[in-house]
């Protein structure tokens, strides 16, 4: 389904609900769900790369060129797991506005 | 044609699923659909038949096996009654909107409580939003020919749902009949193998049972309601085609003596056999009285029905089940919802009766009509109930 969701008529979706092009979710932004937004801060990171493994989505990942840790905002939902667990508390979450 | 011989129904109906070369079969044993799953096991196991037989530990297992099976492209069978149709009904919704072929035989019996194990429809009817195709057979040649015609309409691409086949406990799955069966051949002229939409295989592969988010949920829904509408003519094709084969007619909407009726009585299942003997009677004695024989419940055969009633001054439906606190009864409620807009309409009334396996026989159809036709002040009635 390469057209958006909200744009598929009856006709067009497929019987039973059934999804034929693998990993199309990733074609839907739930980033759009966020309330607060994680707020890194570099410098207290020690790069442990705990909030990688623990956040839920695939939303963080090392960038090891820079040396520092990534958020993609598409996928990011706000859930603010990583700034739990952060051990330095080098992530802070701030409200969306 | 094959040999015409006295055998109880429920075995036939099983010889029937063994003759359609079903693949996995997988049920749990509740009166009274007992004796159809008992045989099919037995023949699985002296190896009459090439099939997975899975013993599940539930009737919500044996739909949960049943969807995966169709999912995997096997041509698929169940059978089960009242209280396994009510544990399995969480699948049963979800076998349908996947849109799983499969055929399921209900041995109609009674809803608890009271703790009963006899006949009347209200196990189907709680069914009846489901989504899957339901159809109602009067005798046990109706049921034998029916399980090759559900398969048939189910695995039809254009098609693609599940079929329930309703068949009156103990009044047709434990009585001998004489049934004429089918042979090998006309089951492989008449059933194509199974080439389902999409099948669950590393070649290609899909995701089956995925999330529906707010924005697709109502596309899917109308897509299915669609997609059952949409099945009524293949439905009435497979049953040509039927009987171009075994010289017998089913459709949607069968009459008996309807010619000239100005009381028409609307029966479905066994109790339609009932009635055309009292229909008999009540001509014979110059009323002028004729029989509906509502086969086809999923899809509702509206239009049908509306050309099937026209020109009646009254007419009488036999309810096989109650909906509690409702406004009458499931059958009665549709046949007066889809007469609404008539500009000329019959007297619709309603009786609620063979409850919990209460007899009904002939002279109390005659009964029921001259009781409805002289209370005409009720929503409906509940016939033979003590005060």
């Amino acid at each position: 389904m390469s057209k958006p969701m909200e744009e598929i008529g009856w006709k067009e979706v497929e019987p039973g609900g059934i999804i034929t092009e693998p990993g199309n979710a990733s074609s839907y932004h739930t980033g759009a769900w966020r309330s607060a937004r994680p707020v890194y801060h570099e410098e207290k990171c020690i790069r442990c790369q705990r909030c990688f493994i623990m956040c839920p989505d695939a939303a963080i990942s090392p960038d090891f060129e820079k040396n520092l840790m990534v958020w993609n905002f598409d996928y990011c939902k706000g859930c603010g797991i990583c700034s739990y667990e952060c051990p330095v508390d080098a992530i802070d979450m701030v409200e969306e506005v | 044609m094959g040999d015409k011989v006295g055998v109880e129904v429920s075995i036939a109906a099983a010889e029937a699923v063994a003759l359609c070369d079903a693949d996995v079969v997988a049920a749990y044993p509740i009166t009274p659909q007992t004796h159809i799953v008992e045989h099919l096991s037995e023949l699985v196991a002296d190896g009459k038949l090439d099939a997975e037989f899975v013993p599940v530990e539930s009737e919500h297992s044996a739909m949960s096996v049943c969807c995966g099976s169709a999912a995997a492209g096997a041509r698929t069978f169940t059978a089960t009654a009242a209280q396994g149709l009510a544990l399995m009904g969480e699948i049963v919704y979800i076998a349908s909107s996947m849109r799983l072929p499969m055929v399921m035989l209900v041995a109609n019996r009674a809803l608890s409580a009271p703790l009963s194990i006899w006949n009347d429809h209200s196990d189907t009817m709680m069914m009846r939003d489901s989504g899957w195709i339901q159809i109602f057979s009067s005798n046990g040649q109706d049921v034998y020919d029916h399980v090759f015609h559900g398969f048939r309409v189910a695995e039809d691409p254009e098609v693609s749902l599940p079929v329930m086949i309703s068949m009156d406990g103990f009044i047709l799955t434990h009585v001998i009949e004489p049934i004429e069966f089918w042979t090998k051949k006309m089951a492989e002229e008449y059933l194509p193998p199974f080439q389902p939409l999409h099948r669950l295989h590393p070649d290609k592969v899909v995701t089956m049972g995925a999330f529906g988010m707010p924005e697709i949920y109502a596309e899917q829904k109308m897509a299915h309601d669609q997609a059952l509408i949409n099945s009524k003519p293949l439905i009435t094709k497979a049953w040509d085609d039927l009987a171009k084969l075994t010289g017998r007619h089913y459709s949607a909407v069968e009459r008996y003596k309807t010619e000239g009726a100005e009381t028409l009585i609307v029966a479905m299942g066994s109790v339609s056999e009932t009635a055309s003997l009292a229909v008999d009677q009540m001509r014979d004695k110059g009323r002028k009285v004729g029989l509906i024989n509502l086969r086809l419940w999923r899809p509702f055969p509206g239009d049908e029905i509306r050309e099937a009633l026209r020109g009646a001054k009254d007419v009488v439906v036999l309810d096989r089940s109650v909906s509690v606190g409702g406004a009458n009864a499931p059958v009665t409620s549709e046949i007066r919802a889809i007469m609404y807009h008539e500009a000329s309409r019959p007297k619709i009334h309603c009786m609620i009766a063979g409850i919990g396996g209460r007899d009904v026989a002939p002279e109390n159809v005659s009964e029921m009509v001259d009781m409805a036709l002289t209370n005409t002040d009720s929503e409906y009635l509940m016939y033979g109930v003590r005060s």
